[in-house]
């Protein structure tokens, strides 16, 4: 109120005693009112020195042209790599499409829409009716997995940005051996559940919160993401593409779909000699070796090795969604309206806490607390569902990949193993047998 | 003694323990048999033309079921889709200026800004937007302004009104001056995700820090939310005073 008189006063001193007029008019109504309606205090001036008022300028957003333009250079890129890989197998092709899809994708497009994201929109979408998900974004999201169905993870070997930046920097890969692979293998699958039920709960997409490479892209990040960043790049010279292998959920998706690839990436053009040339050529630890029927199992063993598998996969599976199940509200209080409530209840507790911008907002609003609470306990029944379900997952994965390693897998040949796979067609280089040297003589 | 009986109690976790041991043995001398093999021991079994067959059958059983499966994905989320683009942008209704549209974009400077609607402006001389409450002589000195980088520009028009305009390139959208034009003022100051500097975060990384929950995905074909004349109604009891 003070500052009202205060710009009453300063408007008395205006030449129009016809304004002071409406002023005084205006000052008297807004007392009454004030606080039910803001209204227009001071009307429009009407100008004597012909004074025009300038427009208020609203830029355009992108033009949505340019949108589907993405698509196309998304399709041309997919098919182009995936022909350099399975029909040209040229490593230079494909380092040459990654290089221009780096530029495209990661610095013109600054990594957004990226396939990887585009999982939370689709799954936002599928629960939540009322979220339209823009054409494009679907696009990003099936287009590659329908590659990766007939071509394998060609997407990965040069399309994704993500992807190129790494594959720059991996100078030195290490081996890491069987075991540890698997182990940390797990991971995506916990990044892309919990992606999904933050997604499915209209929680967050926390695939965006925690991408470390947009930042790079942008030439723009906080100091904790360029962090992560400048960790993954530096120990992507060693571990060829830490975030690929480690965490990309998208990546999950691909490997399962790839399994099923109609043409995937062979090693040799024809058949292998097995002269062990491409057994290290794999930065990325992708390539199975051969094991032979030499020494095989007793039966026993194999029937005790089933009998303990059909145990251990339910019994992790229900591990799983009880434990999860068990921390949901912890995991539900990344949900804002979660976390409102929480506030809303605790100053009943502790009566001397100042309260927050969130409590402050939310009174201003005019929103009953009810609704609050309402909302906040469908959000944990819907938290409590998803985290029994994805426990459930990620114990059937941990049950499953544990079995996968007891039973032995016999093959004759070197083969990129179908899933973690990325088409990036070095180990093609390493292979001494040419096309058409179907009759070589075995050594 | 007590210890040797619980052991007699399990036996048969012992029996699991012992297999998981087993087993995991197994493959590890499995797999180190992998790498030593001796390439003139490959076994050259005759190709089974019927298994090769067989697979193959299985093989395109399976694609043609992902790609169902895909398809029936793609159609679900497609049924609701919208052809054009969606952006971020905030309703200067359920703003409450709490400055961390400032802070929590991506960018830096934010790509919020400050926009001033002229339409809703009443050239007040006094800007509630432009000068400090605590303002004793309406001077530009910068220790009168509340923006504080001088972002907003005051240009004498004809007596007794005043023109405001914001330099965006300056403007870091701490909405201090909306704050005060809408407590004080017509509420013209408003703030506007500007879609020349905004790069569409797939997931607005303000939105998900405002605590008014003022965003929202907008079609790109009209992607402003600013308050007009005759628009003061929605503002009930919204805006907080000071
Ligand atoms: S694994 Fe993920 S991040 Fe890596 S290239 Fe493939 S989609 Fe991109
Ligand atoms: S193409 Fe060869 S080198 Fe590249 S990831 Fe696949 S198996 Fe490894
Ligand atoms: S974060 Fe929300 S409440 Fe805060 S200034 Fe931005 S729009 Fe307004
Ligand atoms: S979408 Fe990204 S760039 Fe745009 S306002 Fe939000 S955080 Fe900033």
């Amino acid at each position: 109120m003070i500052g009202f008189t205060h710009f009453a006063s300063s408007r008395l001193h205006g030449k129009k005693s016809k304004r002071i007029v409406f002023l005084c008019l205006m000052l008297f109504f807004s007392i009454q009112f004030l606080d039910a309606l803001a209204v227009q205090r001071f009307p429009k001036p009407e100008f004597e020195s012909g004074y025009v008022q300038p427009e208020t300028m609203q830029p355009a957003a992108r033009a949505e042209m340019l949108q589907i333009a993405d698509v196309i250079v998304l399709v041309i890129m997919l098919s182009v790599i995936s022909w350099l890989v399975v029909k040209k197998r040229s490593r230079l092709g494909v380092f040459a499409a990654s290089v221009v899809s780096l530029a495209y994708f990661g610095f013109y497009r600054q990594g957004c829409i990226c396939s990887i994201g585009a999982i939370q929109n689709v799954t936002l979408a599928l629960f939540n009716s009322s979220y339209p998900a823009p054409l494009a974004v679907i696009g990003f999201f099936i287009l590659p997995l329908i590659f990766t169905l007939f071509f394998g993870r060609t997407f990965c070997a040069g399309v994704c940005p993500f992807g190129a930046i790494q594959d720059l920097v991996a100078f030195k890969p290490q081996k890491l051996g069987t075991r540890l692979n698997a182990v940390l293998g797990l991971i995506p699958y916990i990044y892309l559940g919990l992606a999904i039920l933050y997604a499915a709960t209209g929680s967050d997409f926390i695939i965006c919160r925690y991408d470390p490479f947009v930042g790079i892209f942008r030439f723009n990040a906080s100091f904790a993401m360029f962090i992560f960043a400048g960790t993954l790049l530096v120990s992507g010279i060693f571990i060829a593409r830490p975030y690929c292998r480690f965490l990309c959920p998208y990546g999950v998706l691909l490997n399962w779909i790839s399994r099923f690839s109609w043409k995937h990436i062979t090693i040799t053009p024809s058949t292998c000699i097995q002269c062990r040339l491409c057994e290290d050529s794999c930065p990325y630890d992708a390539i199975d070796l051969p094991v032979t029927g030499t020494n095989p199992e007793s039966r026993g063993t194999t029937i005790r090795k089933l009998i303990l598998i059909s145990l251990l996969v339910p019994f992790f599976t229900v591990l799983g969604g009880w434990t999860l199940s068990t921390v949901h509200e912890t995991l539900a209080s990344v949900n804002g309206k979660v976390r409102l409530a929480k506030t809303l209840v605790e100053p009943a507790s502790s009566v001397n806490q100042t309260e927050t911008i969130e409590v402050t907002a939310f009174k201003s609003s005019g929103k009953p607390v009810a609704q609050v609470y309402a909302e906040a306990s469908r959000v944990l029944k819907q938290f409590y569902t998803g985290s029994w379900i994805l426990g459930c997952f990620l114990g059937l994965v941990f049950g499953i990949t544990l079995a996968y390693r007891m039973v032995t897998k016999y093959q004759k040949d070197y083969l990129p193993n179908k899933g973690t796979c990325l088409s990036c067609t070095r180990c093609v280089d390493y292979c001494p047998v040419r096309m058409g040297d179907d009759n070589l003589p075995a050594i | 003694m007590k210890a040797r009986g619980a052991i007699r109690t399990f036996p048969a976790a012992i029996a699991i323990i012992r297999t998981i041991a087993n087993c995991l043995k197994q493959t590890s001398s499995a797999s180190a048999k992998q790498v030593r093999i001796n390439p003139l021991q490959k076994m050259e079994e005759p190709e089974n033309n019927h298994k090769i067959n067989r697979r193959k059958f299985l093989g395109a059983g399976v694609r043609a079921s992902v790609l169902l499966g895909l398809g029936g994905v793609a159609a679900l989320v497609l049924k609701q889709s919208v052809a054009g683009n969606l952006v971020w942008q905030l309703d200067p209704a359920k703003c409450v200026q709490c400055g961390r549209c400032a802070t929590s974009c991506v960018l830096t400077p934010s790509a919020v800004k400050c926009v001033h609607v002229y339409a809703m402006c009443g050239y007040c001389d006094l800007c509630g937007g432009y000068f400090k409450p605590e303002t004793k002589t309406l001077t530009t000195a910068a220790e009168n302004q509340l923006c504080p980088t001088s972002a907003l520009k005051r240009k004498f028009i004809e007596d007794p009104f005043f023109e405001y305009t914001v330099d965006e390139p300056l403007c870091i959208g701490c909405g201090k001056c909306v704050k005060g034009c809408g407590a004080f003022g017509n509420g013209s100051l408003q703030l506007q995700v500007r879609h020349n500097r905004c790069v569409n975060c797939n997931q607005c990384s303000i939105a998900r820090n405002c605590p008014a929950d003022a965003y929202s995905r907008v079609p790109a074909s009209k992607p402003y939310l600013l308050r007009q004349v005759g628009d003061e109604k929605n503002l009930t009891a919204k805006t907080p005073r000071r």
